[in-house]
């Protein structure tokens, strides 16, 4: 019988799910602290997709610089709605985990006297992205992966997350699929840390990879989790066309510009003092204007990076060099290449504290799968590689405190019945059906039309209708491949329930926030409205729908300003 | 444009498993990937079809295949420019690596590969306070060796591999030239010891496939050669590979032309027995088909010239 339950059950102190660099940093702490802890992740950590974060991480490292000066920055970025505590302790704590990171081995970019460089980005009132030319994602995760085997951490590699086990209202464990073999597994672990990143394939084009589905964030709702600000969905402004493949901020952080058919720095009408370094969310909004108004080239505006010369190209920018030649077939060094907004990142995610605990006991967030919250409704572009190495550490080591008061319960698979079930299901449907990717593209132009950069009432009243009618279609989805292993087939269709249930948070998020706010952008409501809204949104999962709530902003030293850049 | 992929498939599931190629004809834009291709089949044609793919940009290192005999990254590779007159793309696994299902392969000696080689930096002493002072160029080189996207190309495409599991190969060496190369790992010693054992980087026969199949420019064999220039200069020279390499040059130094008889004595110990008799073997072999090497060596008319080549090479 395919997809058989595993009756033997796997214990670990703690179990992380997803090997990018929250989920390794988190891990690598507790087991640092003395836990038995375990990654599982559907890829092979090193294909999680922090291996694609290209620009930088932020830290205020320079002699003029301060932390205060950072956060300030962030929660300026935020549009006012990070949590002032979070926002300070992921600047506060930046510098000392940067360093770490250096001594881990990162191989950072240097100053003439040996010390780190530092490059100027979005948003940011002082050049503090220290970086690895643009691959610093990759150098990163890979420098947190070669601790982890120095480590003898433990990973369960492509392994499939289906349901996390919550009894007597504790997180005690979940419930995952060994692709190589198709059976289930039951974990036990006294502390679950989600770490499984961002959902951006709900949308198309992003420039998320196809493995960014929201699992975590999912399994959490479905859990009885709060899910916070799921309405604020970053737009980067420079993605290719037609792939959506990210080029990085790096490119205007080294002196890029952006130009309209009519080859003006547009950006000079919309932020005059920051110009392209505006914050993300000013400039996607420009660039879809200028697009919107016919000053467009084909859906795109152009990014200029000419004038920078062929030797910084190459050694700071040479994979965007690489990618533009290799999928828009153009050399950045002659020409200039067409680029439009793509989702890239999504604010809101598992509402967490300031050591990545969840609302359930035992089940922990850290990275772009939790809202602690430190981006609220803007995130700046540096400051997401920092979260993950700062609350994923938060996160691994007070779940290893946590474990050495917990004792395991003795869990049955019986959780991993009811699943397995559930995919028998599935799986005996005719396979004639309705195809996951067909849904998987409607969802995608669904949002991106629905809610994308600009947003307003009926946009988003027909898109809550069409998400209904995909749900509704869902259930009658189909499965070609009836084999038990490596069936990528099904777990396309179980990433696609878990995208549709979060699509369904997102919009009905956006559509009750009746104001514009970092990247939340309202036509009908164009105004930020402070008395109303300066609040998180949180969301509970019902069998009918998401249930909004609404959550103070915890507001320390920086009153609400207008923001301008 | 219309294409016929024919792809490589394995059900390990099926009653009598073997590989057998299936034939998938498809329309595909003239920006298409050969991965675009492979995701239009999954989706739209035959789900059961198995591969790994994340990033769509080079980064992630997930969909190494061979394409029409020899490893790509699909996401890089643009359908036109591997079809053949008649509009034909042949898509296999990796080579080198066990076939799970499909186009997936059992990474698992690839990653034991990278393993073996210690690859985390092993600094001594105390940590600075701050950062480890570094000299810019060092770290942009090692960011080139660093590029590495562990997408298991070169090991699939490996001449050495092919015939010697045990050879550590390519993309493991490439990891350990990095930290012998990082100013602040302190364990260079140690590592060019182990990397200079049985399996290691006397192994590679310098095919340079590894090279040709990188997606990423990092070179593999460059390095390999790099780490044996810096095994030799640390004294690592009592191995086979290093003997050869030593005597190869004093020799060709000496009259201008390789000694091939002289070769293998100076390379292996005269008490390594079955060296010696699988020398004998190979000189028998050569002496029936009429091969042998003269055996009074004479050196080329230009001798000098050649000397004074090699001693400018060396700085003399």
């Amino acid at each position: 019988m395919p997809f058989a339950v595993e009756d033997e059950i796997i214990r670990h102190d703690a179990v992380v799910l997803g090997g990018g660099l929250a989920g390794m940093r988190a891990a690598l702490e507790a087991a640092r602290c003395g836990a038995d802890v375990a990654v599982v992740s559907k890829v092979y950590p090193t294909r999680s997709h922090s291996v694609a974060a290209q620009g930088g991480i932020n830290a205020a490292l320079g002699e003029d610089d301060s932390w205060t000066s950072h956060a300030f920055d962030t929660v300026k970025g935020s549009d006012y709605l990070a949590d002032q505590d979070a926002a300070s302790i992921l600047c506060r704590e930046a510098p000392e985990d940067i360093l770490e990171l250096e001594h881990m081995g990162v191989i950072f970019n240097r100053r003439e006297d040996g010390k780190l460089a530092q490059r100027p980005f979005g948003g940011a009132g002082f050049p503090r992205t220290c970086f690895v030319a643009d691959i610093t994602g990759h150098v990163i995760l890979h420098v947190i992966w070669e601790q982890s085997i120095r480590d003898s951490v433990a990973t369960y590699d492509e392994w499939f997350a289906v349901s996390l086990i919550v009894e007597d209202g504790r997180c005690r464990g979940l419930v995952a699929i060994d692709m190589r073999t198709g059976r289930l597994h039951t974990f036990e672990a006294k502390a679950v840390i989600l770490a499984t990143g961002g959902l951006g394939r709900v949308y198309e084009p992003s420039t998320n990879g196809l493995i960014c589905t929201g699992d975590g964030m999912a399994l959490a709702y479905r859990a009885g989790a709060a899910l916070m600000d799921m309405e604020f969905t970053q737009f980067h402004p420079t993605t290719l066309f037609p792939s959506g493949v990210l080029i990085t901020e790096g490119a205007r952080g080294e002196g890029g510009h952006l130009l309209n058919s009519l080859g003006e720095r547009f950006m000079s009408d919309y932020a005059p003092e920051r110009l392209e370094l505006a914050s993300r969310d000013v400039v996607s909004r420009a660039e879809q204007v200028e697009i919107d108004s016919g000053r467009g080239v084909n859906g795109c505006v152009m990014l200029d990076l000419r004038h920078l010369g062929r030797d910084l190209i190459r050694t700071k920018l040479n994979q965007i060099h690489e990618l533009a030649r290799d999928l828009a077939g153009v050399d950045l060094i002659t020409e200039t290449v067409p680029i439009r907004p793509g989702m890239h990142y999504q604010m809101g995610g598992v509402k967490t504290d300031v050591d990545g605990r969840s609302t359930i006991p035992g089940l922990y967030a850290a990275g772009e799968c939790a809202c602690v919250s430190v981006h609220g409704a803007n995130r700046l572009g540096g400051n997401s590689l920092l979260e993950t190495v700062v609350f994923g550490r938060r996160a691994g080591r007070a779940a290893a405190q946590e474990a050495e008061h917990e004792h395991f319960v003795n869990l049955t698979p019986a959780v991993a019945r009811d699943e397995a079930d559930r995919i028998d299901a599935l799986l005996s449907r005719s396979d004639r059906g309705i195809r996951a990717a067909a849904l998987r593209k409607e969802l995608g132009v669904t949002m991106q039309q629905h809610a994308g950069i600009f947003r307003d009432a009926s946009g988003l009243s027909a898109g809550i209708d069409l998400l209904h009618d995909l749900k509704d279609r869902y259930q009658a989805v189909s499965i070609q491949d009836h084999g038990s292993v490596f069936n990528t087939d099904l777990v396309s269709a179980l990433e696609l329930g878990n995208m549709l249930d979060l699509a369904e948070v997102m919009v009905t998020s956006s559509l009750e926030r009746r104001e514009s706010r970092g990247a939340h952008a309202r036509r009908d409501y164009p105004e930020r409205d402070d008395e109303s809204w300066l609040k998180h949104t949180i969301a509970y999962h019902t069998p009918d729908g998401p249930s909004l709530e609404y959550g103070p902003v915890r507001i320390t030293e920086w009153q609400p300003q207008v923001r301008s850049y | 444009m219309e294409v016929t992929l024919n792809v490589r498939r394995f059900n390990p599931e099926a009653e009598n498993p073997e590989s057998r190629f299936q034939e998938y004809n498809l329309e595909v834009e003239d920006y298409f990937t050969v991965l675009d291709a492979l995701i239009k089949v999954r989706e739209e044609v035959d789900g059961s079809l198995a591969l790994r793919c994340s990033c769509r940009a080079s980064i992630c290192g997930s969909c190494s295949m061979r394409v029409n005999g020899h490893a790509k990254l699909v996401c890089k590779t643009k359908v036109r420019d591997v079809t053949n007159a008649e509009n034909e793309v042949t898509v296999e696994p990796m080579g080198n690596l066990p076939v799970v299902k499909d186009l997936v392969t059992d990474m698992k000696p690839f990653w034991d590969r990278v393993r073996a080689v210690k690859p985390y930096l092993q600094p001594e002493g105390e940590e600075p306070e701050a950062e480890y002072l570094a000299p810019n160029d060092t770290m942009l080189h090692l960011a080139g060796v660093m590029s590495c996207i562990m997408c298991g190309a070169c090991v699939s495409d490996c001449t050495a591999i092919e015939v010697d599991q045990r050879f550590l190969g390519p993309a493991a060496l490439a990891k350990a030239y990095r930290f012998v190369g990082d100013p602040r790992d302190d364990a260079d010693k140690s590592r060019l010891q182990m990397y200079s054992e049985p399996g290691g980087i006397w192994d590679c026969t310098r095919c340079m496939e590894c090279v040709e199949v990188c997606p990423k420019g990092v070179a593999p064999m460059d390095r390999i050669m790099g780490l044996r220039d810096m095994a030799i200069e640390a004294g690592f020279s009592n191995n086979n590979g290093a003997r050869h390499t030593e005597a190869f040059v004093d020799l060709v130094k000496h009259s201008g032309r390789l000694d091939e008889l002289k070769l293998p004595l100076k390379t292996y110990s005269p008490f390594d027995i079955r060296a010696m008799m699988g020398l004998s073997l190979v000189g028998l072999r050569a002496f029936l088909r009429g091969k042998t090497p003269p055996i009074i060596h004479k050196a080329i008319p230009g001798k000098d010239k050649v000397r004074r080549l090699f001693d400018k090479v060396e700085g003399k």
